[in-house]
């Protein structure tokens, strides 16, 4: 069954599966892991049901020669013992149809309880991992693994799985009765099944090589539509649908071209594995035949016949086996980009300085408490003396000579340095691209620098654990992401026990609760979609006040008044402005009204701090700021930075 | 529905129809083998005759090797012919696609068309190629195992006949059933894929507020309902095969004890017998494989639904007969224009628009998000068409026009604009391809951005990225209006295409037209004062209606929303890229 759902062929394999049977035994480790016992009982089931299986071939013959043959011509004849003989084999056969079922059923919870194992598995590894991962990776591409990469397994434990242990199985002990029967014959069947493994390997490769064809072009294909698509508006306002017809023509002939040759070779391998095995067949029987009749080998003609029929069921299995050969490599492919996800490595945590409730004693120190108090401090063991010490949480940031890239090769950040006091608003402006909402990525290590210091209360970040780090920081980004669910849900994201009352507050602190209370559900009106019903300044209001609730000592606020009217716009700055009052906050703007009023205000330019000072001081230095403020130019002379 | 489909096997239709044939021939051939193989066992290894199994050896090869070549042509023509329509299929649907009209694009969202052209194709080719391969072949083997049985001996075959009904029953009932569960499984998926989705869109909120173990928990459930459903719907599919193995066995049993009567009074033969129970499981495993086929046509059945959906999906603007085949000015006149984007809207989107504009205007629009400037101007090139009244371009009505020649002449920079893969030359000919070097320099000129081409160490001929994501938001918007500029129009509408274009270079663009193109109608929509202040009118937009439309300076004077938005932006104004998107 497809995946459904998900955008799928958007990667490109275009190469071939490195290390395969380190691939497969990762994935049956997994199987095995989590269902060892399960695994037994199908094991035991396959065994009683080709036995069974095999008791039905034989009984045939049996029933023909033993009973019924001896009865003909009789006057009276006893079927007592036919009765009998029938009544056995359908134990036999209620046996073995209740061991396929079992092993059905069971493989059932074992494929899908590996699915989801799997799936958790990925999930819970992907939180670990650093926002670089996420900044990195196309989110289409995660999204497939979840359901198209992990579909691709369950087709390989399900019946790829099973049926080598069947055909094994059944390879096995119809190889030990073939080697009774007859050593020649034998070999000469082995022979043959070389030249079919070999084919096999032939065809199939040729059957990889433009399945992987057709994978790389349909992500071709898919790569244009989804281009076109998203641009369809233009495409219309240009007249341009003849050329997108004609271009999506040719690639559209390719990806039928390699679809073609894929499922052709993989048609023809059956049916060449078929006619393989009859060819084996006749040459057993004629070989069989002049060995039999001249009496070579001891091979008598009763036990010829026997034989024919064991290279049929030796036959078999290959030809089965060579039927999954798609369902493999398609699996193992899967199965290589999910193991890529969890092999990624998990955001480093070194931290060991912890956020606490804290109250403060009558003789002014600080001890631990164990409820909420509204009071919060840095816990802070030491390992050479044994002792911790409580440091009170102020929101006190210093950054100290920090440089910073993305990519070791492109620094974007130069020696960047800042000292933010407790409820001072700190203000960033600069160009796109000046690296302002760097900076704010470094204070909650989203990213970790390169050189230099960062300080908070004056603790080294590196030293405070990652999670209580980030809980002492709101942060209101540029890009508002909702999550589906209610509007009460998505501003109880930060503080999970929230009461609806301090919802309320926080949403009208945050100038959130007109808006709200005229949804159709209120508070309790659903999103869908990352909040798709609400207009661009509604969810930024939802997400202010999402900040709000949690009632963080420091704010990040990277503002985002693009596309917004006038009115809205000033709903937020209000929303914002209430928000920050008694917070050290980091405000990154583009706009410079909205800092204005800031403690301290630095211009970026290239991932330097070209300026800094209150508006006042700017103004009075006639740079960048004097300039863009006045639309005088600047008096000051600037050193052009060099670029790293 | 399948009606709809099967035109579109189009060429293919040879495939089609060679491919069961072939697989008919290679049916009957499997129908023979094993009476060749008897035949070798009964009378050349049990009486010792070599001759005998050297010519019915010889005969097996043969047959084996017309089975081949009819495996490898059914194989063959399989695949091209199933690929084949899924080719046609996705041709037909790209096609119908470049057809549609704005409002048909905003009914479909990108990744459920580009799920349409992909995933779903492949579905209903594969289901394509399983109906050729077996569809025909399964009842025919089914049919002449039938047969057979029947002829050797009616009464005993009619054992089968009552199997197979029973049998038929049952695992229709089963498909059935499970396709209710499967239907919710997919359902299931969609949550599972909403939760990753979200989770990887907004992994900055869950890191910045910690709630990694809080979107776990979310995923377990998700997680684990994909696996309640599935084990639901599937240990359902298992009793297809202890139901099957169980009608087998009885099959087996019963044929063994009537037979045995049957050969002991004389009526049956022990080779008879023994055919017949070949025939047994033949019968009954193209059974199970039919209630295969039938689950698997079900599934694909939703995606056919959706492949038709786009196929047959008609635009809703369409163009006249006769039209006109130039605009002879730019001046264009709305005549009480009423607009909504769907029939049963209850609100008109803009309400009683009267405008006159002149050839050679340039024409400032403003107003609040959502006061209709997009979809004012948006009607203008015929991208949706009027409600009531009528809007005309060069004085006759738009949508007497010839589609092309009126989108030709009147040029529009979308809002949300966007540049294709291929070199800086490709992107600006997408307004007129046969430009020369120097027309598209020309056009890059006035839209300010030639300075910046030419820093680039390949110029022109650099390549953009999917989504122009390899040059900035202003450099973008600049690429577009060149784009548009190639079209040498009539009117050229700037839908709010500067806003992340600094005010200096803002300001040199304005002038650039003002004495390159002075006779083209300019209709601007901005945010921003600075960019329509000198316009010669400026419209003022509330909510869909008209709310002042007069020079700057008079609407300084006498409207409201127009003082308040020029108060607001003059005080501190400065801004580093005006609007300009984070990175």
């Amino acid at each position: 069954m497809p995946g459904p759902g998900a955008p799928r062929g958007a990667r490109i394999p275009g190469k071939k599966v490195e290390h395969p049977f380190k691939l497969l035994g990762r994935t049956l480790k997994f199987v095995f892991r989590d269902y060892k016992f399960h695994f037994v009982i199908v094991l035991l089931c396959i065994v009683v049901s080709v036995l069974a299986s095999v008791q039905g071939t034989l009984f045939t013959r049996t029933l023909i020669d033993s009973y019924i043959l001896p009865m003909i011509g009789q006057t009276n004849p006893d079927f007592g013992p036919l009765a009998g003989a029938i009544g056995r084999v359908a134990i036999f056969y209620l046996a073995g149809a209740l061991a396929n079922w079992i092993q059905a059923r069971v493989m059932v919870n074992v494929t899908q309880g590996t699915m989801r194992n799997i799936r958790i598995e990925m999930f819970d590894h992907m939180q670990s991992l650093p926002i670089k991962y996420f900044d990195t990776h196309k989110h289409g591409d995660i999204m497939s693994m979840y359901t198209n990469d992990i579909d691709t397994l369950r087709q390989l434990i399900s019946q790829s799985i099973i049926s080598l242990f069947q055909s094994a199985f059944t390879v096995v002990t119809v190889f030990i009765s073939m080697i009774t029967l007859s050593i020649p014959l034998t070999l000469l069947t082995l022979v043959m099944v070389a030249v079919m493994t070999f084919t096999t390997g032939k065809v199939g490769s040729l059957t990889g090589r433009y399945f992987l064809a057709q994978q790389k072009n349909l992500g071709i294909v898919n790569g244009f539509i989804e281009e076109m698509m998203e641009g369809q508006k233009v495409v219309k306002v240009f007249n341009h649908e003849e050329e997108n017809i004609e271009t999506f023509n040719r690639i559209n002939d390719e990806l039928f071209d390699s679809a073609n040759k894929a499922n052709r070779f993989a048609n023809i391998l059956g049916p060449i594995n078929a006619q393989l095995g009859n060819v084996s067949y006749v040459l057993c029987a004629i070989v069989g035949g002049v060995l039999a009749i001249n009496n070579i080998g001891g091979l008598t003609l009763g036990g010829l016949v026997s034989f024919l029929t064991f290279n049929r069921s030796f036959n078999m299995p290959i030809s089965q086996l060579s039927m999954q050969f798609n369902s493999i490599v398609m699996a193992l492919a899967g199965a290589e980009r999910i193991f890529n996800l969890i092999d990624e490595k998990p955001e480093v945590d070194d931290g060991y300085v912890t956020l606490v409730n804290a109250k403060r004693n009558p003789d002014g120190t600080l001890s631990e408490a164990t409820e909420h108090t509204g009071l919060w401090a840095w816990k802070h063991p030491h390992k050479a003396e044994g002792t911790t010490t409580l440091t009170e949480l102020k929101g006190n940031v210093v950054m100290d000579d920090v440089d910073f890239g993305y990519v070791p090769e492109k620094m974007v950040l130069h020696n960047v340095s800042l000292f933010a006091e407790p409820g001072q608003k700190i203000a960033f402006v600069g160009s796109t691209g000046a690296g302002k909402t760097t900076i704010t990525n470094l204070i909650n290590r989203f990213y970790d620098i390169q050189d230099g210091k960062i300080r908070y209360d004056g603790i080294n970040v590196n030293k405070i654990k990652k999670a209580d780090l980030r809980r002492s920081l709101g942060v209101v980004l540029q890009e508002t992401h909702l999550f589906t669910g209610t509007v009460a849900d998505n501003i109880r994201y930060s503080k999970l026990d929230a009461t609806d009352d301090e919802v309320r507050a926080a949403a009208k602190l945050a100038n959130a609760d007109g808006f709200i209370r005229r949804l159709p559900k209120g508070y309790n009106t659903e999103l869908k979609g990352d909040g798709g019903n609400l207009s661009q300044g509604q969810r930024q209001l939802l997400a202010i006040a999402r900040a709000a609730i949690a009632d963080p000592p420091v704010l990040i606020l990277d503002e985002a008044t693009s596309s917004i009217d006038t009115h809205t716009e000033r709903l937020v700055q209000e929303g914002m402005d209430k928000l920050m009052a008694g917070r050290t906050t980091f405000v990154i703007a583009h706009r410079l009204s909205t800092v204005m009023n800031s403690d301290c205000i630095m211009v970026l330019e290239k991932g330097r701090i070209i300026e800094r000072g209150t508006h006042e001081q700017l103004l009075e230095e006639k740079g960048r700021y004097y300039q863009l403020y006045t639309g005088k130019p600047a008096e000051k002379v600037y050193e052009q930075p060099e670029q790293a | 529905m399948l009606k709809t489909l099967s035109r579109y096997v189009g060429q293919f239709k040879r495939d089609s129809f060679l491919t069961p044939c072939f697989m008919l021939l290679e049916v009957i051939m499997e129908t023979v083998l094993p009476l060749i193989m008897a035949s070798i066992i009964d009378k050349g290894i049990t009486k010792g005759n070599i001759n005998h199994i050297y010519l019915m050896g010889g005969l097996m090869l043969l047959t084996a090797l017309v089975s081949l070549f009819a495996g490898i042509m059914g194989g063959r023509f399989g695949a091209s012919a199933s690929t084949g329509f899924g080719r046609n299929l996705r041709k037909a649907m790209f096609e119908n696609i470049q057809t549609f009209s704005f409002s048909n694009i905003d009914s479909y969202s990108t990744s459920s068309l580009v799920t349409r052209l992909t995933t779903d194709v492949t579905n209903i080719q594969n289901a394509y190629q399983m109906i050729l391969r077996m569809g025909i072949r399964g009842p025919f083997s089914l049919c002449i195992s039938m047969a057979m049985a029947f002829f050797i001996n009616a009464r005993l075959a009619s054992i089968y006949l009552v199997a197979a009904v029973f049998l038929g029953f049952i695992l229709i009932t089963i498909a059935t059933k499970t396709m209710k569960y499967f239907r919710q499984v997919f359902e299931k998926y969609d949550e599972l894929n909403r939760s990753v989705q979200e989770n990887v869109a907004a992994i900055r909120v869950v890191k910045a507020y910690v709630r990694e173990d809080h979107e776990r928990q979310k995923f377990n459930r998700a997680a684990g309902n994909i696996y309640n459903m599935f084990v639901k719907a599937e240990s359902l599919l298992t009793l297809n095969g202890p139901v099957m193995n169980l009608t087998v066995y009885s099959c087996i049993i019963l044929i063994s004890w009537f037979g045995a009567k049957f050969i002991v009074r004389g009526d049956l033969t022990t080779g008879e017998m023994t055919s017949l129970l070949s025939y047994c499981m033949s019968i009954l495993m193209n059974l199970m494989m039919l209630s295969m086929m039938f689950v698997m046509m079900t599934m694909s059945a939703a995606s056919a639904k959706r492949i038709c959906e786009v196929l047959e999906q008609k635009s809703d603007l369409v163009n006249p007969e006769d039209p006109i085949m130039e605009v002879p000015d730019g001046s264009i006149d709305f005549d009480d224009v009423d607009f909504s984007y769907s029939k049963d809207a209850r609100e008109s989107v803009l309400k009683d628009i009267d405008l006159h504009i002149r050839s050679g205007e340039i024409i400032g629009i403003i107003g609040a998000t959502g006061s209709a400037k997009s979809s004012l101007v948006n009607l203008i090139s015929r991208l949706y068409d009027v409600t009531a009244g009528t809007l005309k371009v060069g004085g006759n009505d738009v949508r007497k026009y010839d589609l092309v020649t009126l989108r030709d002449s009147v040029s529009v920079v979308l809002q949300k604009n966007v540049l294709f893969t291929g070199t800086i030359y490709d992107n600006l000919r997408w307004g007129n391809k046969n430009a020369t070097e120097e027309e598209c320099r020309k056009a890059a000129k006035l839209a300010c951005i030639d300075d910046f081409i030419e820093s680039l160490p390949e110029g022109y001929n650099t390549k953009i990225e999917q989504g122009g994501n390899n040059v900035s938001g202003g450099q973008k918007q600049r690429l577009c209006i060149a784009r548009a500029l190639l079209k040498n129009p009539k009117i050229l509408i700037l839908d709010d295409s500067t806003s992340a274009v600094d005010t200096a270079t803002d300001a040199r663009i304005r002038k650039a037209f003002a004495e390159e193109i002075p006779d083209t109608t300019k209709l601007i929509i901005s945010q921003r004062i600075s960019s329509i202040q000198h316009a010669d009118r400026i419209l003022v937009l509330k909510e869909g209606r008209v709310d002042g439309f007069a020079s700057h300076d008079e609407l300084v004077k006498t409207n409201e929303i127009y003082r308040s938005i020029v108060e607001a932006q003059t005080q501190g104004s400065g801004d580093f890229d005006e609007k300009g998107g984070e990175l």
